[in-house]
């Protein structure tokens, strides 16, 4: 089975979750077994082509075009079309970002084919994929195979695999190559402005090792306190579920869930937070969950590996202490 | 500017779920507008405010979603289109998107509104695959809308915080993030109104698309536990001291 994995990166960064999306496709290519190209996407990107190419893959797709330096769903649809029939995957797999969103179906549909997306994991049962995703907002799983013929297009969850999984390539290098795809300025309907960001102090919170995270039991914003001090104690970030920013508590970008950030630190530790699955799925990629609640029935509980069942505002005190204990 | 918005019924937030094969058992449940919808909605009926026009709400489902589209015209959509299918929940995103893009194309529309995805299926394809079929400009993730003269001005969310302005010519197709608005309730005058709307009900036969499924859902199940949970216990005192213990010799993530 060949794969090819499209990469994202903006602004001279990766997005994390696209070498997330490289260790599935390693995964796929041992289990179905096949080989994994890369692409890379944009104008000036051979710095991340070259880094691609110490992973391990078949072949790092180079696909540069004045027209790509910004993102449009239309120029990386036109573009994007070209290098899969030109490269025939029977693959193409996506990190499932905002941007995978905004323009991977439309890809799909117009070579007539389908998308399965925002996959959990996967399986290989004869030589046939199934793919899992959520329904129901994660009430329930599904598991998903396609009907029609490849190419199959799939998008990954961010957290769904362990990016630190990621194999070198055994040999040094793997080729980097140039794909030339043909674009014109009329194919791009859209007009990308100005980035921004809405609050002064914007965090990306997917970057953060550490994270403290508040949700409900905090009950008001001068309890906040002390999950700060906790979270300097532990040298972490403070982020939050989606009605304590929706209060305007904590700033928009402190938000972890579906309509805020996901994140995978290494340590997630929820204090007072319920575990209503639009906040699961924004941090259950973490590798270590630690859910303080009093509530020993709430469903963080099922996702946690460390638990606590207690007052919050007996415990963040006691752990700040401890934790200034160690250090000191 | 006359807008299509695109609205989905879901089972109720609170229904508890029994499975059914691939599917839920739909008896002894409440159902419900998709609450990104309902900003979709929202934010259609905004901008006939400001803008004119006429504002049609498109449903694809069983006769129950009806309801749904009675709600959207209670609260003040004009007209409503109900493309009547008992299958609904056995098509893929494409074939959903080939039977809305059918009944959308049979109408004089300017914009076309979605919501993020919805709390059922949650594909979150739906809007960029009317962009694709339609052959229309599109955006996704919409938390500001403004109407400049024959094309449209939007900030569209990014992820980590990011936000970015973009132009995109009239018509299109729009995904609204959820929370761009504040949804209003329906009034009694409303409610009343509706009763006059019509709804027009089309089919898969009378629109003529063919559709040949991309992918199936094989099953859907509760999804198993995949971590241990280990409690600690003791005063709030000891079990700081257990938990920085584990964390340090034992995930070894501090």
């Amino acid at each position: 089975m060949r794969i090819l994995v499209v990469t994202e990166q903006r602004q001279g960064k990766w997005n994390n979750t696209s070498f997330e999306t490289l260790v599935a496709a390693q995964q796929i290519a041992a289990a179905t077994p096949g080989a994994v190209s890369a692409a890379v996407i944009g104008k000036g990107v051979a710095p991340f082509a070259e880094e691609l190419a110490s992973k391990n893959v078949a072949e790092v797709l180079l696909v540069e075009h004045d027209l790509l330096e910004s993102y449009t769903p239309d120029g990386y649809c036109v573009a994007l079309k070209q290098v899969i029939e030109t490269a025939k995957p029977d693959l193409v797999l996506f990190p499932h970002t905002y941007q995978v969103r905004d323009f991977a179906p439309k890809l799909a549909a117009s070579l007539g084919k389908g998308m399965i997306g925002d996959c959990v994991g996967f399986r290989s049962e004869d030589g046939r994929l199934v793919f899992v995703r959520q329904m129901f907002q994660g009430k329930t799983a599904a598991d998903v195979t396609f009907t029609g013929a490849a190419p199959w297009f799939v998008s990954f969850q961010s957290g769904a695999f362990r990016a630190d999984l990621l194999a070198a390539h055994p040999g040094g290098k793997a080729p980097v190559n140039a794909a030339q795809v043909t674009l014109s300025a009329g194919d791009i309907r859209t007009k990308p402005l100005e980035l921004f960001k809405e609050a002064k102090s914007a965090v990306d919170l997917t970057q953060a090792p550490l994270i403290v995270a508040i949700g409900r039991g905090i009950k008001a914003p001068e309890n906040i306190v002390q999950a700060e001090a906790l979270a300097k104690a532990l040298g972490a970030e403070i982020a939050a579920s989606r009605p304590i920013c929706d209060e305007g508590w904590l700033p928009m970008d402190r938000q972890i869930g579906s309509s805020g950030q996901t994140v995978a630190p290494k340590l997630y530790l929820a204090l007072g937070i319920s575990g209503a699955i639009q906040h699961v799925v924004g941090m259950k990629g973490s590798r270590t969950i630690v859910a303080v609640n009093k509530d020993q029935n709430a469903p963080i509980f099922e996702i946690a590996d460390y638990g606590i069942v207690a007052d919050i505002f007996e415990v963040m005190p006691a752990l700040t202490e401890e934790l200034q204990k160690t250090k000191g | 500017m006359n807008i299509i918005v695109c609205v989905k019924q879901v089972p109720a937030k609170d229904a508890p779920l029994a499975i059914a094969g691939n599917w839920i058992k739909e008896s002894d449940i409440g159902f419900e507008m998709n609450e990104p919808d309902s900003y979709a909605l929202e934010e259609a009926l905004r901008l006939k405010e400001k803008h004119g026009g006429e504002v049609i709400a498109l449903s694809l489902g069983p006769e129950r979603v009806k309801q749904t589209i009675k709600e959207a015209l209670a609260k003040g959509a004009d007209r409503g289109i109900h493309i009547a299918d008992d299958n609904f929940a056995q098509l893929d995103p494409l074939g959903t998107a080939k039977l809305l893009a059918a009944a959308i194309a049979s109408q004089k529309c300017d914009l076309v509104l979605t919501g993020l995805q919805s709390d059922d299926h949650g594909f979150g394809q739906t809007g960029v695959l009317l962009a694709g079929l339609l052959n229309l400009p599109h955006a996704t993730l919409i938390m500001q809308i403004e109407a400049l003269d024959g094309r449209l001005k939007l900030k569209r969310e990014l992820e980590a915080g990011w936000f970015q302005w973009i132009e995109c010519p009239l018509p299109a197709v729009l995904s609204i993030q959820s929370g761009i608005n504040k949804v209003r309730y329906a009034t009694l005058k409303g409610i009343m109104g509706a009763k006059k709307k019509e709804i027009a009900v089309v089919t898969r036969e009378s629109l003529g698309v063919a559709i040949e499924p991309t992918q199936k859902i094989e099953r859907i199940y509760v999804p198993t536990k995949t971590k241990k949970t280990e409690f600690l216990t003791g005063t709030p005192k000891e079990m700081a001291a257990k938990l920085v213990e584990k964390l340090k010799f034992e995930a070894r993530v501090i």
